[in-house]
Order: structure tokens, then sequence, then C-alpha cells
């Protein structure tokens, strides 16, 4: 699930090698030094030879014992108990996935107990302060080796043909649901990776928790944005609600679309964008496949969180845009044409030849080409004045020779046009040069304005004050001669 | 276009031919179209002259023009809006004074419910800060009115603000209105979202405070133990805080019953983000429960906190080692610290992390000053010279920037040994910020181990860093050559360091030659009129020679940084032709270095 949208690093440095190389580190969580007494485990008969009668019961204690946990870090302790737990759960494993009939209600609360006493814990701290995913070496789980039978052995059941769930939900509930959100947040893309499958299945199979689980999720990312700017699964998050907004019942509830303003746009200003940006721009999109009024929205927010400083931010957001265009129906388009046309010019202008490039390419794009015709009137105008500047003024000669195409096109789309903003070109700029002195002509008058204001302020609070005085001075004069005349 | 404004505003043209006929009215159009304009750069400036604008209007129209047209326009950037929320904060002269100050509440209000958390912040610290200049009457009619819209709002964002607004009105307001805001708390406290239960945590302990002993009792406690045991640790470990401002709250006779039990809970909390906190806020909880409680409870927790699993959670707690020692009842502090908390600390010395033995480094040496000569010698002196042999430079150097605190009780001679080797391999370390650190050091060193220990071994390591290859090195050694001076006086400094800097004017290598020139900027002043007019100016003079420019115009910014140290005859007759003659350098900047020199010692 590699991002597809990555921008290329553009400053030649090989980053990487000026880092100081990080080794593959792996951590565990507290979970292991919490338990207290360490149990010794004894194998038990395999399930493939026990009799049918005793089958239920042994795959119990099997689940029992499988709630034994080890310390990984020190990899050479308990080795043979390891090795117990491990066939355990990959027996347990198997004769879920294979074998019809074993799951019986009984077992159902031992299962997930066992699958709760294994995955659900307080993930470490990160030893890398500064961990940046796009750069850093994840940590990895160091209990992998039974955490990641215990993840198949949940996917498995719920996937079961025999799974029920109605005899689930008592066990899997809001709780568990929560401390499996929370998991997310795990370094290892691993166990991302199944808690993204498992957590598809959960919300498949168990409607009861389905608004449950997007308000949680709604909660993590606003976390995410407003609070920490930190949770790694954000990636896997978005995936997850791809499929499910493709769900959607239309029309779409006010519950969604404010899922989509508040929640899915705003997630565009996170610093980390690019790890996630692929997902997120895939949930945007089907949103707008979904209900086509929700456009308006989408384009207005994403040109409100418009990259300021990061380039390379800058480049992804086109590309969105680029990618809701490729489905945007032509009414929508009309509707914020006019803004988002400012937009593309301004990328057109920027310095960074990348982002001038990204916006240029838009007219190599058909259906954008044959939106931008039907408007030319309006949009020719909007970014002419541009194109005409950057083709004379940007260093880089590939843009200028991709200007110099879309010039072209324009002046093929609309001639009489394309003559009349050349003609008035000049006039134009002299005229923006002309309000920008009456600007700073108006701020300096509102300035003097304050200045003469102030003076008139101190001068009458001194007034005052005098006059206070006076009085003061005249009253306590006219008591002191009142006194001397009794 | 500043024509078009809209209806109502006359063209600004027109208004500016008219001269001064009536000057108030055209800056809420400036403004109008300055909001407007598509550029953010010019909307913020104009929202930054706001305070400009409210003037020139003057208080009536600011109140019933400007903050009803801001109230209806929020919907810019958030640079712009947390621009406007600080401004509004300060508005209260610009619509009237205290008497008018409830006009600010509506745009403040909208921007208490933004979504972006800097901007919402920022409101409610505007909104606090006007709070207390609202008079009780219209604290009641117009600013908890507020508060309560805010408080039961639809969005998260606005409950959050909320939470931020109860401490400021509560005193104020008649008891009724109190039970009610009492009320909204509560309610805020068990929010379905985390992020209005972090934020009332947050405040929780500042509610208290200024709630009557009763209901912090019958109201604060529940609260903060429901808090506590949230299922989320980002709102558990909120409470920690909150619990250490009710701890200051009760009588001590409550404190057992009323917080111990939670408080006790967060120590061996499952998340160790939970007892992280605590072991961050150990100082300050020791205070909030006196000496009894710290006896027979936090002595044992903190002994789990410095051996908590999680490296983090023990930097934390050996942070606070030092603090928590001298925090103890005298009566039993030694021998608490000699039988609970030493072999705590000894362990920590060899922990498996870096941070925590750097943490550790960092405040162990003030044990010595709480346990005295004998026992610092016995117990605590071999720790310090393990930790001076650790394999992080960090820990060294924390113990080396400490050592003040055991020269008082021992003296240094007992650790010298160890620390030169140390001292030694920190100044060649490979990261130059390590080398900086311990220049730093140097001077404190050198008083404390004396003229001769200095001169034996410390003396070439100081001369080295003035080559060393990072200019801040050679710049921080310079500076640290001035520093020992000071200490050891001019004639030391005419034995030792003067002719090996000197010596360096003749160096192949440029840089070097003009580190001889930063050092005798750096020493003139300490070392007197006598040794720089002898030994140094020749030395410079020869220099203003020099083929490369940057020597000549550094002989320049030279010449001028200790005239005033030279007297006025060796200025005339001798500085005054070399700076002339640099003066017509071909160089550009010689020149211009020579000729400020000039007009600087008043040479022309």
């Amino acid at each position: 699930t590699e991002p597809t949208v990555r921008a290329e690093k553009v400053d030649g440095f090989p980053r990487r090698s000026m880092r100081r190389a990080r080794q593959r580190r792996s951590h565990s969580s507290s979970q292991f030094r919490y338990q207290s007494s360490q149990v010794e485990l004894t194998p038990l008969p395999l399930l493939k030879d026990a009799p049918v009668a005793e089958l239920h019961d042994l795959f119990c204690k099997k689940l029992q014992q499988c709630c034994v946990l080890f310390d990984f870090l020190d990899c050479v302790a308990d080795l043979k108990g390891k090795e117990i737990k491990r066939a355990a759960l990959n027996e347990l494993v198997e004769s879920v996935a294979t074998s019809r009939g074993v799951l019986i209600e009984p077992l159902y609360p031992e299962a997930i107990k066992m699958i709760s006493v294994n995955i659900f814990r307080t993930l470490p701290p990160s030893e890398n302060p500064e961990f940046d995913p796009e750069e850093d070496e994840p940590a990895l789980e160091a209990s992998w080796p039974h955490l990641q039978l215990v993840y198949e052995f949940f996917l498995r059941f719920l996937e079961s043909p025999d799974f029920q769930p109605s005899l689930a939900k008592r066990y899997v509930d809001q709780k568990f649901v929560l401390q499996l959100l929370e998991l997310f947040d795990s370094e290892d893309p691993r166990e991302r990776e199944y808690l993204k499958t498992i957590l598809h299945r959960v919300y498949g199979k168990l409607l009861g928790l389905r608004a449950y689980i997007r308000k949680q999720i709604n909660n993590i990312f606003l976390r995410f944005i407003y609070e920490t700017e930190r949770f790694n699964g954000v990636a896997e998050l978005l995936e997850i609600l791809g499929s499910i907004i493709n769900g959607f019942a239309l029309p779409l509830k006010s519950e969604h679309k404010q899922f989509l303003v508040r929640v899915l746009i705003p997630l565009h200003t996170a610093k980390s964008l690019s790890i996630f940006h692929a997902q997120l721009a895939y949930c945007v999109v089907q949103f707008m496949e979904k209900d086509a009024t929700v456009t308006e929205h989408i384009i207005r927010g994403l040109l409100r969180y418009w990259p300021k400083t990061c380039t390379q931010k800058e480049v992804m957001f086109l590309g969105e845009i680029e990618e809701i265009l490729d489905v945007i129906e032509p009414s929508q388009f009309i509707r914020v044409q006019e803004p988002l046309f400012k937009q593309i010019a301004a990328c057109i202008s920027s310095p960074h030849f990348q982002v001038a490039e990204r916006a240029l390419y838009f007219w190599n794009n058909e259906y954008i080409l044959s939106l931008i015709e039907e408007n030319c009137q309006v949009i020719l105008p909007l970014v002419f004045g541009t194109l005409y500047r950057v083709s004379k003024e940007h260093w880089n000669q590939t843009i200028i020779s991709l200007i110099y195409n879309v010039l072209k096109t324009f002046m093929e789309m609309n001639s009489k046009l394309f003559d009349e903003l050349t003609a008035s070109y000049k006039v134009e700029k002299q005229k923006e040069v002309k309000k920008e002195r009456e600007r700073a002509e108006l701020w300096r008058n509102l300035e003097d304005l304050q200045e003469r204001r102030l003076q008139s302020l101190t001068e009458a609070s001194r007034n005052q004050k005098n006059l206070q005085e006076r009085e003061n001075t005249t009253k306590s004069q006219s008591e002191t001669s009142a006194a001397n005349t009794t | 276009n500043i024509k078009e404004i809209g209806p109502g505003v006359e063209p600004l043209a027109s208004k500016m031919a008219g001269a001064d006929s009536d000057d108030s009215l055209y800056p809420i159009a400036v403004l109008i179209d300055e909001l407007r304009n598509e550029d953010v750069q010019l909307r913020l400036n104009s929202i930054k002259k706001l305070s400009t604008i409210a003037l020139a209007l003057g208080v009536e129209r600011t109140r019933t023009e400007l903050l009803p047209f801001l109230t209806d326009t929020i919907y810019d950037e958030d640079e712009v809006l947390l621009a406007l929320a600080e401004q509004l904060g300060n508005f209260t002269m610009l619509v009237g004074g205290p008497e008018y100050v409830h006009c600010l509440l509506p745009p403040l209000e909208s921007l208490a419910t933004v979504e972006e958390t800097v901007v919402r912040d920022k409101a409610v610290e505007s909104l606090r800060k006007i709070s207390h200049e609202h008079s009780p009457v219209d604290l009641e009619v117009h600013f908890e009115p507020l508060v309560k819209r805010l408080a039961s709002g639809d969005w998260f964002t606005s409950r959050t603000s909320a939470c931020g607004l109860f401490s400021v009105c509560y005193p104020r307001v008649s008891s009724t209105v109190k039970a009610e805001i009492r009320q909204h708390f509560r309610t805020l406290c068990s929010d379905d979202t985390p992020m209005v239960r972090r934020a009332a945590a947050s405040k929780l302990g500042e509610f208290a405070k200024v709630l009557e002993l009763e209901y912090v009792k019958s109201d604060i406690i529940s609260l903060f133990t429901a808090l506590a045991s949230d299922e989320q640790d980002s709102v558990r470990l909120l409470a920690v805080e909150a619990g250490v401002s009710i701890a200051t709250l009760l009588p001590q006779e409550d404190l057992e019953a009323l917080v111990m039990p939670t408080l006790r809970q967060a120590a061996e909390d499952k998340s160790w983000r939970v007892r992280y906190m605590v072991a961050d806020k150990f100082s300050d909880l020791q205070k909030a429960v006196g000496p009894e409680i710290t006896k027979n409870d936090l002595v044992p927790a903190f002994q789990n906190l410095l051996k908590d699993c999680e490296a983090e959670v023990r930097a934390a707690a050996a942070n606070k080692v030092k603090e928590f020692c001298e925090n103890l009842p005298e009566d039993s502090r030694e021998t608490i610290i000699m039988t609970h908390i030493l072999p705590c600390v000894k362990e920590l010395v060899s922990d498996t992390n870096q941070h925590v033995k750097s943490a550790l480094a960092s405040v162990i040496m003030g044990l010595s000053t709480i346990l005295g000569k004998d026992n610092t010698i016995e117990h605590l002196l071999p720790l310090f010279l393990a930790q001076l042999k650790d394999e992080c430079p960090e820990v060294r150097l924390n113990i080396i920037s400490n050592l003040d605190c055991v020269n008082e009780v021992i003296g240094i001679r007992q650790l010298s040994q160890s620390l030169l080797p140390a001292i030694v391999e920190l100044a060649e370390d490979a990261k130059w910020r390590v080398r900086l650190a311990i220049i730093e050091y140097m001077p404190l060193l050198a008083g404390q181990l004396g003229v001769e220990f200095f001169d034996e071994k410390l003396n070439s390591l100081c001369m080295a860093w003035l080559v060393d290859h990072v200019y801040a090195i050679r710049e921080a050694a310079t500076c640290n050559l001035m520093k020992l001076v000071e200490k050891f006086g001019a004639e030391w400094a005419q034995n030792t360091i003067v002719p090996k800097v000197l010596g360096m004017a003749n160096d192949p290598n440029y840089l070097h030659r003009m580190t001889t020139l930063f050092c005798i900027n750096a020493l003139s002043e300490v070392c007197g009129q006598e040794i720089t007019t002898k030994h140094m100016l020749p030395v410079v003079f020869k220099m203003s020679n020099d083929q490369v420019a940057n020597v000549r115009f550094n002989v320049a910014k030279s010449l001028q940084k200790i005239g005033p140290v030279l007297d006025s005859n060796c200025l005339q007759t001798e500085v005054k032709p070399v700076l002339e003659k640099l003066a017509s350098d071909q160089d550009m900047d010689v020149k211009y270095f020579a000729q400020e020199a000039i007009s600087v010692l008043s040479l022309a």
C-alpha cells in the first residue's frame, strides 16, 4: 500500500546517507513484564489426533495455553515455552481455517480473551522521538512470531463460515473495538496490515458496531490533526474508510458529509500528508462519485488549506485536484472554476519548477482541456496575465516551453479574446501598480489620522486632568479659607 | 477594485479628494476592501492594524459597524483569524471601556468554535482576559450565557473552548449561576468525545481552585476519580496534574480518603504515559501531600517509577531524584535515601538506556550536599566516577557540568584523577556541540582545579581548540581564554597564553592568523594597556600587510576594538597611520572597516 503519488525528492541530496544509518530496531511492549508469575507450558495432544468428543475441550485448553505471554527481548528465554505456544497457535489457526463445526458458542469468550490478552497492550514509546515514517526504519514488534499467529487466528476466526455475528457481538464490543483502534498507532507495518484487514471484517460483519467505529476513527483523526500530529495508522484507517464510503447509501447522511468537511478535508493540513495522501485522495474522490454536490465543499476546502511553504505538498494537492477534475461534473466545475484557476495561476508562477510543471500538465488532460474550452471566457482572463508574465520570466526552459504550448492552445480556442487580452496586458499591469500606490496612500492617511486622534485623546485627557487638579486646588483653597474664616 | 466596495459605502477616491471634510468615514471601507483582497498577506496586514482602524473610527462606530462586520465575515484563513482573536483581547478601550466590553463577545464566540486549535486557544485567552473587565452584572448578563452556549455546542470545538472559561467567571457570579456552571462542567467531564474530556481534565485543577471547599469535596473529587479512570490514557494522564492541584486544596486529613487511592492507581497505571506523568509531577505531588503520605506512599511509588520497565518513565523519575530527596522530611531524610533511594540510583547508573543515565547524571551530584561528606565519599563518589567513564558523552558532560555541588562538599581533588581523562575525551569528541559544551565549563573547572593543575593538564587543550576546524569552537575558545585570564590574572596571561596566541600570527593558514586577531580582541581589555601596547599591537600592525584581505580588514576591526585600551599618543602616532594606509587598500571591505575604525576612534 505504498502511496502512488509520491513526490520525488527534488534537492538531489541523498538524505538517507547523510543521516546516521539506523539499524532495524525491535521493541516489545511492557505487557510481558506485568505478568506476575511465569507459567511453565506443557505440550498438549495435537488437535487433529483428538477424538471428536474431546476436540472442543482441547481447543479450549489450547486457547488458554496461548494466553501465556513471553519475553521476546530476551531471545533465549524460555525457548521451550515459546515453541509450545507457537505450535499451539499454528494448530488453532489451521483448525479454524480448515475444519467446520469447531466454533461453538462456549469457545467465543475463550477465543476473544486469548486475542485480547495477546494483542491489547499500551504501545511502547517510540525509541526515536523524531521518527519520520518516510525516512526512518520502523521499530518492529519483538513478539511478532506469536503476535502474527494470534492476528492470523483472529482473521480466520472472523472469516470462518461458522462465524456467527450474533454470538460474537457479546464479546467483540465497543470497548474491544476501541482498543483495537488504538493499536493502529503501532510502528510495525506488519501489525497495521493485519489490523486493517481485521477491522474491515469486523465492520462488515458486526453491523451494530459500525456507527461506533466511524465515530472513533473520527476522534482518532481529529486528535491527529489538531492535537498530536502523530498516529502511525492513518493510511490504513483511510483505506478502510475508502471502502466504507463506497457503501454509503444515497442521499448522503449529514453525518457523512460532516465527516468529509470536518475530518477528511482538514487531514490535508497534516505535516505527514505524503504518507497517506493516496488513500486520502481516494476517499475524497469516492465522496464525489457518490454525490456530486459535495464537489464545491471539497474544492473550496482544498483551496483553503493550500500549502503555502511546502512545495512537495503543493504538488500532491495539484495531483489530487487533477484526480477530482477527472470526474467532476461540468455543472459543478462552473461553480468552482474561478477560485480554482486563480490558485492554478498562482501555482504556474511558482519559482519551484515541479509545482509549475504539475499545474501546466492539466492542459495535457483531455477532459480538463474540454472543460477549460467550454469556459474559456472565464478562465482565460484569470490565467492570461500569469502565463504571459511567467513565459518571459521563468528560469526553467521546460516551464517556458510548456507555457508556450498552453498559450498556443488558448490562442486556438479563442483567438479574439486572446488578442484582446494581449492588447490590454500592459494597461492592466499599470492599473495594478496604480492600485498598489493607492493602497499605500490609504494606509498612510489612516495612520496620520490615528496619530491625530491619539494626540487629541492625550490632550483631552491632559486637559481634563489639569481641570480636575485646578478644581481640586480651588476646592481645597476655598476649604482652607472657609476653615480660616470660622 | 477600490471603487466597487458595495452599497452603503461611498467610493474612497472621492473621499480622498474631499480632503478632510469627514475623514472618519473611510476606514471601515478600507478595511472591507483589504479584507476582501485575494492576497492573504494583505488581509493579515489589515487585521494586524485593526486597532488603527478602530481608533480612527472612534468607539461608537467601532461598536456599531466594525464589530458586526467582523462577526459576520469570520470565514478566513486561520492565520488571519489568529491575528483577529489576539487583537480583540486588547480592544476594550477601543470600544469605549469596560462598560461596553461585552460588544467584543460575539466575534470572539465565533472564533472560539473554529476548528484550528491555535485560533481557538487564542480566542479563549482573549475571552479570559476581557472577562476580568466585565462588571459582575455584565458577567452574568453577557459572559456567562456565552459560556453556556459554548458548553452545549454541537461540535466538540465549542465545548472544548468552554472548558477554559468556567474558572474565570465562577468567582464573580451569584450562587444560582454558580450551581449551573458546576453542572455544565460536570457534563463536559463525561462528554462523549475524548477531545472534550481532555480539555475538561486539563482545566479540572484550575476550576477546583476557584470552587468552595465543600464543592471541591462533593463535585471535583468524583470528577477527578472518573477522569483518572477514563478508558483513554490521554485523558487519564491529564487527571494526574489535576490531582496534584486538588491535593493542595484539601486539608491533610481528607487526602488519604479522597485523592490517594486514585493517585496510587495512576502511579501503577498500565499505560506508561500515565506513569510518566506521575513521575514528571512527582515533586509537586510530594509538596501537595505532605511528609506523612510522602513517607508511607510516595517513597515506594518513587522506587517503582525508578525501576519502571519503560525507559521514558525511569528517565522522568531520575530527573526528580535530587528534588525528591531534598524535600523529604528532615527527620528521616538520610535513612530513606540510604535505604530506599540509593539502591535504585545505583542501578540506574548502569541503565541500558542513555537518556535515563544522562537524566540521572544531571541531578546526581546534587545528592552530595544532602548526604554530606562521608556518605558522598563512600556511596556517591563511586557512582560519579562510573558515570564519568560512561560511554555516552552526554552523561559525562552532565556530571562535569555539575561539579560545583561536589566541590562544595568534598572538594574536586577526589575526582581529578578520573576527571582528566573524561575531559580530554570530551574535548576531542567528534561532535562539535559536545566540544562546545565542555569549553563552556572550562573557566569553572579551572577555578575549582587551580592554576597549577590547569597549566599542567588543561592548558594545551585550550590552545588546541583555537585551531579547531569548526568556527564556533574557535570562537568559544577565544572567549574561554578571556575568562581564564579574568580568573588567573594578566601576569599569567603574559607568561602562558599571549606568546602562543601571538605565535599563530605566522601560521600559514589565514584562519589561524585571524584567530590571533580574535584572541587579541578578547584579551586586550583583561590584559591591560601595557601588555596590549607592548606585545599585541606590534603583531597587529605587522598583520596589516597580510596578503589575505580578510586578515587585513580584521586588523582594522581589531584596532577599532582595542583602541580604547591604548593611550592617545599611541593612537595618533601609531594606529592612525596604519588605519590610513588600510583605508586606501585596494579591497573595498578593508577600506570600509578601516574608515569605520577611523571614525569610531575619532582619528579623522
